[in-house]
């Protein structure tokens, strides 16, 4: 199989309601009211979209909400500092394990 | 009623404007003409790469003298609520301040679109006291309060003379609550994607430009880029004109036709040509079909007469659409 993440795939994704609709139907009108303008914005919903995106690294989420942002009206400047605090939030949590290891080291170290 | 034109490949499978009109029973017609607009020509400082005109330095049509005669000729047998000036760059044509003198006691609302670099330039400094004497509404061409996104579409350096323009307006009144000198923003997307929602974006970009730099406007407007002149070839170059225009054919909003702005206006170009919107103009999609002159028109274009139209016409109907 060589068509893993075609960019097509995303325009047939209520295609997965086809044998269960009644859960996609749920899931659907969910995520719609999710990304629906609340006490948040749906302009900083699309930004958090685009980071959550990039920390699960699906391709499909990050085309579409890169174009969300854009047509929300979030430059190129905002969407990258969002991609760096997904950045600094991944490092960090590889980072501050480093605690651990360092307490685990120095119980078995002279 | 339908042009016949060549349609480019990459529309293949998209419905046409037209017949998605008859499909949904809807009729673009004319109703009562309220404004009156005049493009005063292609000459430009900038050359935008979303341009529907492809105006730029290098091109030659401007409105003459005589012409705009005939055209102030028209605005006082014919009453228009609102005159609207654009181009090209106004500001670089010669008889602009005859004609603001000559169109301001002939209507309420006078407008004239300014890219803000043609202003910017010293040579122009006695416009901004004319705007001003005769309560000229500016409106500012402002795509985005992002610098690189701004200039990848107007060309590098527009935004620090952008600002500065506004800067030199706001010190004028222009933009500042209770002045009544109106300044007015627009802002098309800097791509091939739609714009944002019109409430929430202008509330961002008060606030952005009064915390980054102090300034201030009036409203904001948001519209689609049209698949015209410049902007039609990038999206042909870039592979991104057939989803660009399912974009479009997809968001078509059945709601937005009653409220376009073509059934209201009429724009005549350069060279005294009339036209139902300045789509049709950079389309070379006559008034009725035929090349009239406005020194041929005796009243207003006929009620009930109908709009020619073509694919451009789904950048104005769109989600909300432009109205």
């Amino acid at each position: 199989m060589s068509d893993y993440y075609e960019s097509e795939d995303l325009k047939n994704f209520s295609d997965i309601g086809k044998d269960a609709p009644e859960l996609a139907e749920k899931f659907f009108n969910y995520y719609g009211s999710v990304f629906a303008e609340g006490e948040l914005t749906a302009r900083e919903k699309a930004l958090i979209g685009l980071a959550v995106s990039h920390t699960v690294q699906c391709p499909y989420c990050i085309e579409a909400y890169t174009k969300s942002c854009l047509e929300k009206g979030s430059n190129l400047a905002e969407m990258t500092e969002a991609v760096h605090v997904v950045n600094a939030i991944r490092g960090g949590a590889s980072l501050v394990h480093g605690i651990q290891m360092r307490k685990l080291a120095e119980k078995v170290s002279l | 009623m339908k042009p016949i034109k060549n349609r480019a490949p990459e529309l293949e499978g998209l419905s046409r404007f037209a017949d998605t009109l008859e499909k949904q029973n809807l009729l673009l017609k004319r109703d009562e003409t309220t404004t009156l607009q005049i493009n005063l020509g292609l000459l430009c400082d900038l050359a935008c790469r979303h341009c529907h005109l492809s105006a730029g330095p290098h091109r030659t049509e401007i409105m003459d003298w005589p012409t705009m005669q005939q055209v102030i000729a028209y605005a006082e047998r014919v009453h228009f609520k609102t005159i609207d000036i654009t181009g090209g760059a106004p500001e670089l044509v010669p008889d602009l301040p005859e004609l603001i003198r000559a169109l301001a006691p002939l209507t309420q609302r006078l407008m004239l679109r300014t890219n803000l670099t043609a202003l910017y330039q010293p040579d122009k400094s006695h416009l901004l006291e004319l705007f001003r004497e005769h309560r000229v509404i500016l409106i500012a061409s402002f795509p985005s309060t992002n610098s690189g996104q701004l200039e990848a579409q107007r060309g590098t350096g527009v935004m620090d003379s952008s600002l500065e323009m506004l800067k030199q307006l706001n010190r004028l009144g222009y933009g500042i609550e209770g002045s009544g000198l109106e300044l007015h923003l627009v802002a098309n997307p800097s791509g091939a994607f739609m714009p944002a929602e019109q409430e929430q974006a202008e509330r961002k970009f008060k606030q952005d430009l009064a915390r980054k730099w102090g300034l201030s406007f009036n409203q904001l407007y948001l519209f689609a880029n049209a698949p015209l002149g410049r902007f039609l070839g990038w999206l042909s170059q870039s592979g991104n004109l057939h989803d660009y225009m399912e974009k479009l054919v997809g968001g078509f909003n059945p709601c937005t036709v009653d409220g376009l702005m073509c059934r209201s206006l009429v724009s005549i170009a350069w060279d005294g040509i009339l036209y139902d919107c300045d789509f049709n103009l950079a389309a070379d999609l006559p008034l009725n079909g035929k090349r009239t002159h406005v020194s041929e028109l005796k009243g207003l274009p006929e009620k009930e007469q109908a709009i020619v139209v073509g694919e451009h016409c789904y950048a104005c109907t769109a989600g909300s659409g432009f109205t």
